[in-house]
Protein backbone atom coordinates (compact mmCIF):
# COMPACT_ATOMS: atom_id res chain seq x y z
CA UNK A 1 0.00 0.00 0.00
CA UNK A 2 1.16 3.47 -0.85
CA UNK A 3 0.35 6.23 1.60
CA UNK A 4 1.57 9.79 1.74
CA UNK A 5 2.44 10.32 5.37
CA UNK A 6 3.14 13.86 6.49
CA UNK A 7 3.90 14.77 2.91
CA UNK A 8 6.26 11.88 2.24
CA UNK A 9 5.33 8.91 0.04
CA UNK A 10 5.63 5.64 1.93
CA UNK A 11 5.10 2.04 0.89
CA UNK A 12 3.75 -0.22 3.61
CA UNK A 13 3.87 -3.99 3.32
CA UNK A 14 1.53 -4.85 6.17
CA UNK A 15 -1.76 -6.63 6.74
CA UNK A 16 -4.38 -4.35 5.16
CA UNK A 17 -6.54 -4.80 8.24
CA UNK A 18 -3.78 -3.58 10.58
CA UNK A 19 -5.01 -0.52 12.47
CA UNK A 20 -3.44 2.61 11.02
CA UNK A 21 -2.26 3.48 14.52
CA UNK A 22 -0.12 0.33 14.63
CA UNK A 23 1.45 1.18 11.30
CA UNK A 24 2.17 4.74 12.38
CA UNK A 25 3.65 3.89 15.74
CA UNK A 26 5.24 0.45 15.29
CA UNK A 27 6.24 0.48 11.63
CA UNK A 28 6.94 4.14 10.95
CA UNK A 29 8.00 5.22 14.44
CA UNK A 30 5.57 8.14 14.57
CA UNK A 31 4.75 7.85 18.26
CA UNK A 32 3.18 11.27 18.67
CA UNK A 33 -0.18 9.69 17.97
CA UNK A 34 -1.29 7.91 21.14
CA UNK A 35 -3.09 4.69 21.90
CA UNK A 36 -5.89 5.41 24.36
CA UNK A 37 -8.97 3.20 24.41
CA UNK A 38 -8.46 1.29 21.16
CA UNK A 39 -12.21 1.51 20.45
CA UNK A 40 -12.66 5.00 18.96
CA UNK A 41 -14.10 6.25 22.21
CA UNK A 42 -11.40 8.64 23.47
CA UNK A 43 -9.91 10.42 20.45
CA UNK A 44 -6.25 10.13 21.56
CA UNK A 45 -5.31 8.49 18.25
CA UNK A 46 -6.86 11.11 15.96
CA UNK A 47 -5.02 11.78 12.70
CA UNK A 48 -6.11 13.27 9.38
CA UNK A 49 -6.96 11.18 6.35
CA UNK A 50 -7.13 13.46 3.32
CA UNK A 51 -7.86 16.25 5.76
CA UNK A 52 -10.65 14.49 7.65
CA UNK A 53 -10.20 13.46 11.26
CA UNK A 54 -10.18 9.69 11.78
CA UNK A 55 -9.50 7.50 14.77
CA UNK A 56 -6.35 5.64 13.78
CA UNK A 57 -7.00 2.85 16.29
CA UNK A 58 -10.03 1.58 14.34
CA UNK A 59 -9.05 2.65 10.84
CA UNK A 60 -7.60 -0.22 8.81
CA UNK A 61 -4.49 0.67 6.84
CA UNK A 62 -6.27 -0.30 3.62
CA UNK A 63 -8.55 2.73 4.02
CA UNK A 64 -5.49 4.98 3.75
CA UNK A 65 -4.13 3.32 0.62
CA UNK A 66 -3.52 6.00 -1.99
CA UNK A 67 -4.42 8.77 0.43
CA UNK A 68 -2.65 11.33 2.59
CA UNK A 69 -2.25 10.86 6.32
CA UNK A 70 -1.23 13.71 8.59
CA UNK A 71 -0.17 13.07 12.15
CA UNK A 72 0.72 15.51 14.89
CA UNK A 73 4.32 15.34 13.65
CA UNK A 74 3.22 16.63 10.26
CA UNK A 75 0.76 19.30 11.32
CA UNK A 76 3.55 21.83 10.86
CA UNK A 77 7.26 21.54 10.19
CA UNK A 78 8.29 23.45 13.28
CA UNK A 79 5.38 23.51 15.68
CA UNK A 80 4.14 26.77 14.23
CA UNK A 81 0.57 25.77 13.49
CA UNK A 82 -1.70 28.33 15.19
CA UNK A 83 -3.15 25.60 17.37
CA UNK A 84 0.28 24.44 18.51
CA UNK A 85 1.26 28.01 19.32
CA UNK A 86 -1.99 28.62 21.21
CA UNK A 87 -1.58 25.34 23.07
CA UNK A 88 1.86 26.41 24.25
CA UNK A 89 0.89 29.95 25.08
CA UNK A 90 -2.13 28.92 27.14
CA UNK A 91 -0.37 25.90 28.62
CA UNK A 92 -3.31 23.72 27.70
CA UNK A 93 -1.94 20.25 28.57
CA UNK A 94 -1.73 18.79 32.01
CA UNK A 95 -0.50 15.23 31.60
CA UNK A 96 -0.57 15.71 27.83
CA UNK A 97 -1.48 12.20 26.75
CA UNK A 98 -4.65 13.18 24.90
CA UNK A 99 -3.36 16.44 23.48
CA UNK A 100 -2.09 15.24 20.09
CA UNK A 101 -5.56 13.91 19.38
CA UNK A 102 -7.17 17.07 20.70
CA UNK A 103 -5.04 19.24 18.42
CA UNK A 104 -5.68 17.08 15.36
CA UNK A 105 -9.46 17.20 15.89
CA UNK A 106 -9.26 20.94 16.45
CA UNK A 107 -7.19 21.34 13.27
CA UNK A 108 -9.81 19.47 11.26
CA UNK A 109 -12.45 21.73 12.76
CA UNK A 110 -10.61 24.95 11.95
CA UNK A 111 -9.83 23.81 8.42
CA UNK A 112 -13.56 23.48 7.76
CA UNK A 113 -14.79 26.23 10.04
CA UNK A 114 -12.16 28.95 10.63
CA UNK A 115 -14.25 30.78 13.24
CA UNK A 116 -16.18 28.21 15.25
CA UNK A 117 -18.63 29.12 17.96
CA UNK A 118 -18.47 27.55 21.41
CA UNK A 119 -21.19 25.13 20.30
CA UNK A 120 -19.26 24.24 17.15
CA UNK A 121 -16.18 23.50 19.25
CA UNK A 122 -18.12 21.42 21.74
CA UNK A 123 -19.70 19.36 18.97
CA UNK A 124 -16.48 18.75 17.08
CA UNK A 125 -14.43 17.99 20.18
CA UNK A 126 -17.05 15.84 21.92
CA UNK A 127 -15.21 12.63 21.05
CA UNK A 128 -11.87 13.72 22.50
CA UNK A 129 -11.64 12.92 26.18
CA UNK A 130 -9.25 14.60 28.61
CA UNK A 131 -9.15 12.96 32.00
CA UNK A 132 -7.21 15.92 33.37
CA UNK A 133 -10.18 18.09 32.50
CA UNK A 134 -8.46 20.67 30.35
CA UNK A 135 -11.58 21.25 28.30
CA UNK A 136 -11.96 24.96 29.08
CA UNK A 137 -8.35 25.63 28.09
CA UNK A 138 -8.78 23.57 24.93
CA UNK A 139 -11.79 25.63 23.92
CA UNK A 140 -9.97 28.88 24.69
CA UNK A 141 -6.95 27.78 22.70
CA UNK A 142 -9.05 26.89 19.68
CA UNK A 143 -10.65 30.31 19.76
CA UNK A 144 -7.22 31.90 20.12
CA UNK A 145 -5.89 29.94 17.17
CA UNK A 146 -8.91 31.09 15.21
CA UNK A 147 -8.02 34.68 16.05
CA UNK A 148 -11.22 35.10 18.01
CA UNK A 149 -9.72 35.61 21.48
CA UNK B 1 -44.25 -14.45 19.86
CA UNK B 2 -46.53 -12.69 17.53
CA UNK B 3 -49.92 -13.85 16.36
CA UNK B 4 -51.47 -12.10 13.43
CA UNK B 5 -55.12 -12.59 12.75
CA UNK B 6 -56.51 -11.20 9.58
CA UNK B 7 -60.05 -11.13 8.33
CA UNK B 8 -60.85 -12.93 5.15
CA UNK B 9 -64.12 -12.08 3.47
CA UNK B 10 -65.56 -15.33 2.32
CA UNK B 11 -67.34 -15.33 -0.97
CA UNK B 12 -70.91 -14.47 -0.18
CA UNK B 13 -72.91 -14.14 -3.35
CA UNK B 14 -75.95 -16.11 -2.33
CA UNK B 15 -79.06 -14.08 -3.10
CA UNK B 16 -80.77 -12.82 0.03
CA UNK B 17 -78.33 -14.38 2.47
CA UNK B 18 -76.59 -11.88 4.73
CA UNK B 19 -72.93 -11.20 3.95
CA UNK B 20 -70.67 -13.90 5.21
CA UNK B 21 -68.77 -13.15 8.38
CA UNK B 22 -65.07 -12.63 7.72
CA UNK B 23 -63.13 -15.61 8.90
CA UNK B 24 -59.73 -14.92 10.37
CA UNK B 25 -56.60 -16.10 8.64
CA UNK B 26 -54.31 -17.35 11.30
CA UNK B 27 -50.66 -16.99 10.48
CA UNK B 28 -48.01 -19.01 12.20
CA UNK B 29 -46.66 -17.55 15.43
CA UNK B 30 -43.33 -15.84 14.99
CA UNK B 31 -40.19 -15.60 17.03
CA UNK B 32 -38.93 -12.06 17.51
CA UNK B 33 -36.22 -12.53 14.90
CA UNK B 34 -38.56 -13.83 12.19
CA UNK B 35 -40.78 -12.28 9.56
CA UNK B 36 -43.80 -13.71 7.84
CA UNK B 37 -42.90 -14.33 4.23
CA UNK B 38 -44.72 -12.99 1.20
CA UNK B 39 -45.87 -16.54 0.46
CA UNK B 40 -47.45 -16.86 3.89
CA UNK B 41 -49.24 -13.54 3.55
CA UNK B 42 -50.67 -14.62 0.19
CA UNK B 43 -53.16 -16.60 2.28
CA UNK B 44 -54.99 -13.29 2.68
CA UNK B 45 -57.24 -13.17 -0.38
CA UNK B 46 -58.26 -9.53 -0.15
CA UNK B 47 -55.65 -7.48 -1.98
CA UNK B 48 -56.01 -4.41 0.20
CA UNK B 49 -55.86 -6.37 3.43
CA UNK B 50 -52.87 -8.29 2.12
CA UNK B 51 -51.12 -5.01 1.34
CA UNK B 52 -51.76 -3.80 4.88
CA UNK B 53 -50.45 -7.06 6.29
CA UNK B 54 -47.32 -6.78 4.16
CA UNK B 55 -46.70 -3.28 5.47
CA UNK B 56 -47.33 -4.39 9.04
CA UNK B 57 -44.58 -6.95 8.53
CA UNK B 58 -42.28 -4.29 7.08
CA UNK B 59 -42.79 -2.10 10.15
CA UNK B 60 -41.28 -4.83 12.29
CA UNK B 61 -38.03 -4.14 10.45
CA UNK B 62 -38.41 -0.37 10.15
CA UNK B 63 -39.05 0.11 13.87
CA UNK B 64 -36.28 -2.25 14.97
CA UNK B 65 -33.44 -0.44 16.77
CA UNK B 66 -30.93 -1.55 14.11
CA UNK B 67 -32.86 0.60 11.65
CA UNK B 68 -34.54 3.32 13.68
CA UNK B 69 -31.44 4.22 15.71
CA UNK B 70 -30.09 6.12 12.72
CA UNK B 71 -33.44 7.62 11.71
CA UNK B 72 -33.70 9.94 14.74
CA UNK B 73 -36.23 12.75 15.01
CA UNK B 74 -33.53 14.99 16.47
CA UNK B 75 -29.89 15.72 15.78
CA UNK B 76 -28.27 12.73 17.46
CA UNK B 77 -28.47 9.04 16.67
CA UNK B 78 -29.08 6.25 19.13
CA UNK B 79 -27.31 2.98 19.70
CA UNK B 80 -28.11 -0.41 21.19
CA UNK B 81 -31.75 -0.24 22.38
CA UNK B 82 -32.38 3.44 21.61
CA UNK B 83 -29.73 4.64 24.03
CA UNK B 84 -27.92 7.90 23.30
CA UNK B 85 -24.92 7.47 21.01
CA UNK B 86 -21.62 7.31 22.86
CA UNK B 87 -19.57 9.42 22.24
CA UNK B 88 -22.08 12.23 21.83
CA UNK B 89 -22.34 13.10 18.16
CA UNK B 90 -24.50 15.46 16.15
CA UNK B 91 -26.06 15.25 12.73
CA UNK B 92 -24.25 18.16 11.07
CA UNK B 93 -25.35 19.93 7.89
CA UNK B 94 -25.19 16.84 5.66
CA UNK B 95 -26.30 14.24 8.25
CA UNK B 96 -22.77 12.80 8.36
CA UNK B 97 -21.46 14.59 11.44
CA UNK B 98 -19.41 17.75 11.84
CA UNK B 99 -15.81 18.62 10.99
CA UNK B 100 -13.52 16.70 13.30
CA UNK B 101 -16.36 14.40 14.32
CA UNK B 102 -17.84 12.89 11.20
CA UNK B 103 -19.60 9.54 11.19
CA UNK B 104 -16.64 8.09 9.29
CA UNK B 105 -14.18 9.48 11.81
CA UNK B 106 -14.88 6.22 13.64
CA UNK B 107 -17.18 4.07 11.47
CA UNK B 108 -15.49 2.11 8.69
CA UNK B 109 -16.91 0.41 5.61
CA UNK B 110 -17.45 -2.80 7.55
CA UNK B 111 -17.83 -3.94 11.15
CA UNK B 112 -14.66 -3.97 13.21
CA UNK B 113 -14.87 -7.23 15.17
CA UNK B 114 -12.08 -6.54 17.66
CA UNK B 115 -13.26 -3.08 18.63
CA UNK B 116 -16.98 -3.73 18.12
CA UNK B 117 -17.34 -0.48 16.17
CA UNK B 118 -20.11 -1.09 13.63
CA UNK B 119 -19.53 -0.15 10.01
CA UNK B 120 -20.90 -0.31 6.50
CA UNK B 121 -20.34 1.63 3.29
CA UNK B 122 -21.58 5.20 3.48
CA UNK B 123 -22.30 5.22 7.22
CA UNK B 124 -24.45 8.28 7.96
CA UNK B 125 -27.69 9.40 9.54
CA UNK B 126 -30.95 9.47 7.65
CA UNK B 127 -31.83 13.10 6.89
CA UNK B 128 -34.23 14.73 9.31
CA UNK B 129 -37.11 14.54 6.84
CA UNK B 130 -36.64 10.77 6.93
CA UNK B 131 -36.95 10.59 10.73
CA UNK B 132 -38.80 7.52 11.95
CA UNK B 133 -38.55 7.81 15.74
CA UNK B 134 -41.94 8.51 17.31
CA UNK B 135 -43.91 7.84 14.13
CA UNK B 136 -46.96 5.57 14.01
CA UNK B 137 -47.18 2.87 11.31
CA UNK B 138 -49.66 5.07 9.43
CA UNK B 139 -47.27 8.00 9.54
CA UNK B 140 -44.32 5.84 8.53
CA UNK B 141 -46.26 4.45 5.60
CA UNK B 142 -47.28 7.80 4.14
CA UNK B 143 -43.74 9.08 4.72
CA UNK B 144 -42.18 6.14 2.88
CA UNK B 145 -44.38 6.86 -0.14
CA UNK B 146 -43.60 10.58 -0.17
CA UNK B 147 -40.55 11.40 -2.34
CA UNK B 148 -40.00 14.55 -0.29
CA UNK B 149 -39.52 12.39 2.79
CA UNK B 150 -38.06 9.18 1.37
CA UNK B 151 -34.93 10.48 -0.30
CA UNK B 152 -36.67 11.28 -3.59
CA UNK B 153 -37.47 7.66 -4.38
CA UNK B 154 -40.19 6.17 -6.49
CA UNK B 155 -41.82 3.09 -5.05
CA UNK B 156 -39.72 0.92 -7.36
CA UNK B 157 -36.58 2.64 -6.12
CA UNK B 158 -37.76 2.08 -2.57
CA UNK B 159 -38.03 -1.64 -3.30
CA UNK B 160 -34.50 -1.64 -4.70
CA UNK B 161 -33.21 0.33 -1.71
CA UNK B 162 -34.77 -2.00 0.85
CA UNK B 163 -33.66 -5.10 -1.04
CA UNK B 164 -30.08 -4.23 -1.92
CA UNK B 165 -28.72 -1.09 -0.25
CA UNK B 166 -25.51 -1.94 1.58
CA UNK B 167 -26.16 0.32 4.55
CA UNK B 168 -29.64 -1.16 4.90
CA UNK B 169 -28.01 -4.60 4.73
CA UNK B 170 -26.05 -3.81 7.89
CA UNK B 171 -29.31 -4.16 9.83
CA UNK B 172 -29.06 -7.94 9.44
CA UNK B 173 -25.30 -8.10 9.94
CA UNK B 174 -24.72 -5.67 12.79
CA UNK B 175 -21.71 -7.38 14.30
CA UNK B 176 -20.67 -7.85 17.92
CA UNK B 177 -23.59 -8.70 20.21
CA UNK B 178 -26.15 -6.49 18.48
CA UNK B 179 -29.50 -8.09 17.70
CA UNK B 180 -30.14 -8.12 13.96
CA UNK B 181 -33.35 -6.79 12.47
CA UNK B 182 -35.95 -9.58 12.08
CA UNK B 183 -35.86 -11.83 9.04
CA UNK B 184 -33.43 -11.14 6.22
CA UNK B 185 -32.87 -8.28 3.81
CA UNK B 186 -34.06 -10.56 1.02
CA UNK B 187 -37.35 -11.06 2.87
CA UNK B 188 -37.61 -7.35 3.60
CA UNK B 189 -37.09 -6.53 -0.06
CA UNK B 190 -39.66 -9.13 -1.10
CA UNK B 191 -42.18 -7.78 1.40
CA UNK B 192 -41.63 -4.26 0.08
CA UNK B 193 -42.04 -5.40 -3.51
CA UNK B 194 -45.24 -7.29 -2.69
CA UNK B 195 -46.56 -4.31 -0.74
CA UNK B 196 -45.99 -2.06 -3.75
CA UNK B 197 -47.55 -4.62 -6.09
CA UNK B 198 -50.66 -4.79 -3.92
CA UNK B 199 -51.21 -1.06 -4.03
CA UNK B 200 -48.88 0.10 -1.26
CA UNK B 201 -51.81 0.45 1.11
CA UNK B 202 -51.30 2.41 4.31
CA UNK B 203 -52.96 1.75 7.64
CA UNK B 204 -55.21 4.40 9.08
CA UNK B 205 -54.58 6.02 12.43
CA UNK B 206 -56.37 4.33 15.28
CA UNK B 207 -58.53 6.79 17.21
Amino acid sequence: MKIKINGVDKTLDVDPEMPLLWALRDILGLTGTKYGCGEALCGACTVHLDGHAVRACVTPVRRADGKAVTTIEGLSADGSHPLQKAWLELRVPQCGFCQAGQIMSAAALLAANPHPSDADIDQSMAGNLCRCGTYTRIRTAIKKAAGDK
Amino acid sequence: MQRLLLAVVLAGCGGSKPPATPAPVELRPLAANELHTVAELEAIPNRSQRSLALFAEMTRVITHPRCINCHPAGDSPHQRWMEPHDPPVVRGPASNGVAGMECTTCHQDRNQPLTRVPGAPGWHLAPLEMAWVGKSPAQLCTQLKDPKRNGGKTLDQLVEHNAHDKLVAWGWDPGADREPAPGTQEQFGALTAAWVQTGAECPTEKP
